[in-house]
């Protein structure tokens, strides 16, 4: 049989494909381009919260926020892995990043101003990329969807966390609510752009569609979140700042606003708030580090050297 | 937990806190016996302070490399460390609270102190990159100090006569061990690695050398705490022993001991600090200060 129709009926079938069966090279490329994108996300999500490591309000949220950061860096490791199954390079990627030739999730570029800020990015940000990632659990290349499943069940955890970090502050003092709600009033239309543009302006959505790469439309997924989220932020004792807002009965979703397109697209397109910061952030680490990592590589090669005399 | 609806568990009415797992530490000395020994309790509690101090204020610098180490298996390695030390900062921190008996807690010990109430010896506090004052070479020298001396110091801690001293060296000596090689490693391959390298770690000992001494030093709480407290005097050979090695290892030269002038006598363990140590602290505690009464 054809290896292309052979490759389709396992994709159709909702099999999956593993590192070394045959794909097209359009899938490779997808592939290595999304998960790629999907490690350097989880790599500039770092220094939002990575912001209020130093500053935390108490030493038990200082561990559960380090504790977080950490495993963001995580995820950015066994992705890159994955990428390194469809022969990518880990090395070759981060220059991609650090040059600003790949991108990474653009609610990073949005800064982290307050404390509650950390709990409200694991509430909503964290929410919403779980709505965009559980479905990945079930894509069609074998070690992203492992990755995946993973991922998720910490993402989850990270969610609930910072979930119940707000619920402590809105028990708190009238300054502590003040500060939820001006920091969900800031990260709500930005946590709702991250499900990308509408499915009539999405160029990706059809071909990943096809391919069981991408399982549910930008839509879908926004609207699913929105269903969700609305009965937190009453259980929350926070206003989500959409007066659009409000439950259709005959659809069985609640209607919502558009997000402001136009900012989306300037963040996108490098504009936002925090784009090169974060970028130079990472290009500094990568290079102060180059004296470390030339170190390590010497060392394991004379390493080696010194064992084959012996 | 279901894939299709990660949400669910938000709103299932058990949100009492006991999501953070593996950050809690209550559990951490379940079954160990609180009782206070019958020595003076302001010594028994400065000293839990100076652990507890050297402890946070060694994790509170290590933090700042996150998001910043050379590559990412160390910032994972390296935010692995200073969570070990924040877990046995915060039993340090309780246990002092605890002796004291004025109902502090170890937010109250760790945020509402000033500087001349913190009692960690200036290695933890000083600055080793990767902001001023070093790179990850400097950075690795101090944590192999560091983690060297406390290793010879838990070790004999878990003779201590208070139960909860012993209890939190038992299980922080296994970590600290881990932190130490760790550092180890890391001394060789830089000092055998590169010519630069070589050079970096190099320099990054003659930075931390300095502070070396004050590690070895008694204070008077210390001694008058015979028996629960561990007399660092006794430390020395052993850290050396231990330095030593890792050094020749790495080809690297020990710096000459010219020990950091104290101020009329005073360093770290009498709450004398170095100027950098404000600057830690007030990034350290403005938040929690800034909202008197809050929740977290």
């Amino acid at each position: 049989m054809d290896l292309e129709a052979q490759f389709e009926r396992t994709v159709a079938a909702e099999q999956r494909v593993e590192p070394r069966d045959w794909m097209p090279d359009g899938y490779r490329k997808t592939l290595i381009r999304q998960i790629a994108q999907h490690a350097h996300s989880e790599i500039i999500g770092m220094q939002p919260e990575g912001n209020w490591i130093s500053r935390a309000p108490s030493l038990r949220r200082k561990a559960i926020l380090l504790a977080k950061v950490q495993d963001e860096a995580g995820h950015g490791l066994y992705l890159y892995a994955a990428t390194e199954t469809l022969g990518a390079d880990r090395g070759e990627l981060t220059e991609k990043l650090i040059s600003g030739r790949q991108k990474y999730s653009s609610i990073f570029n949005y800064p982290t101003l307050s404390y509650a800020d950390v709990g409200v990015i694991g509430w909503l940000v964290d929410g919403a990329a779980i709505c965009n990632q559980v479905p990945l659990c079930r894509t069609s290349y074998g070690p992203y969807a492992r990755a995946m499943i993973r991922i998720c069940k910490e993402e989850s955890f990270h969610q609930r966390q910072g979930y119940e970090l707000l619920l402590t502050m809105m028990s708190g003092t009238d300054a502590q609510r003040a500060m939820v709600q001006e920091s969900v009033n800031r990260w709500w239309w930005p946590s709702l752009m991250m499900f990308g543009p509408p499915d009539a302006e999405s160029s990706n959505t059809e071909q990943s569609m096809k391919w069981r790469i991408k399982r549910n439309t930008n839509d879908e997924l926004r609207q699913k979140f929105v269903d969700m989220t609305v009965p937190q932020a009453r259980k929350l004792g926070v206003t989500l700042p959409d007066p659009e807002l409000k439950w259709n009965p005959e659809r069985g979703h609640h209607d919502f606003g558009q997000p402001d397109w136009d900012e989306f697209w300037q963040v996108v397109g490098g504009n936002g708030p925090t784009n090169k910061q974060r970028v130079e952030h990472r290009r500094k680490a990568h290079e102060d580090g180059e004296w470390v990592r030339a170190a390590a590589a010497a060392h394991a090669a004379k390493h080696t050297a010194r064992e084959g005399v012996a | 937990m279901s894939f299709d609806n990660a949400y669910e568990a938000l709103i299932d009415g058990h949100e009492d806190a006991h999501w953070a797992f593996g950050t809690g530490f209550s559990e951490a000395l379940a079954g160990v016996d609180r009782e206070v020994p019958a020595v003076d309790r302001a010594d028994l509690t400065a000293y839990c302070l100076m652990l507890g101090d050297d402890a946070l204020i060694m994790s509170q610098r290590l933090a700042e490399w996150c998001s910043r180490a050379p590559e990412l298996e160390e910032d994972v390695a390296l935010a692995n460390i200073a969570l070990d030390l924040l877990g046995q900062a915060r039993l340090l921190l309780t246990r002092a609270g605890e002796v004291e008996g004025a109902g502090r807690d170890e937010d109250a010990l760790a945020y509402l102190r000033d500087e001349r109430d913190f009692r960690n010896v200036h290695l933890a506090e000083i600055e080793c990159g990767p902001f001023a004052g070093g790179d990850f070479g400097t950075t690795t020298a101090r944590l192999l100090v560091f983690s060297s001396w406390k290793v010879a110091q838990y070790s004999r801690l878990r003779a201590s006569a208070d139960p909860v001293l012993a209890a939190v060296a038992e299980k922080g000596l296994k970590e600290l061990a881990y932190h130490r090689d760790h550092a180890a490693q890391w001394v060789v391959r830089l000092g055998d690695g590169t010519e630069e390298s070589h050079r970096r770690m190099q320099a990054g000992l003659e930075r931390v050398w300095p502070f070396l001494a004050e590690l070895f030093t008694a204070h008077a709480v210390e001694l008058r705490l015979a028996g629960v407290a561990v007399d660092p005097a006794e430390l020395r050979s052993e850290v050396d022993g231990v330095l030593d090695a890792v050094l020749a290892a790495g080809g690297l030269t020990r710096p000459t001991d010219v020990p950091a002038a104290r101020v009329n006598g005073l360093a770290g363990r009498d709450g004398v600090h170095t100027e950098a140590f404000g600057y830690l602290l007030a990034e350290m505690q403005h938040l929690h200060r800034s909202l008197p009464g809050a929740t977290w």
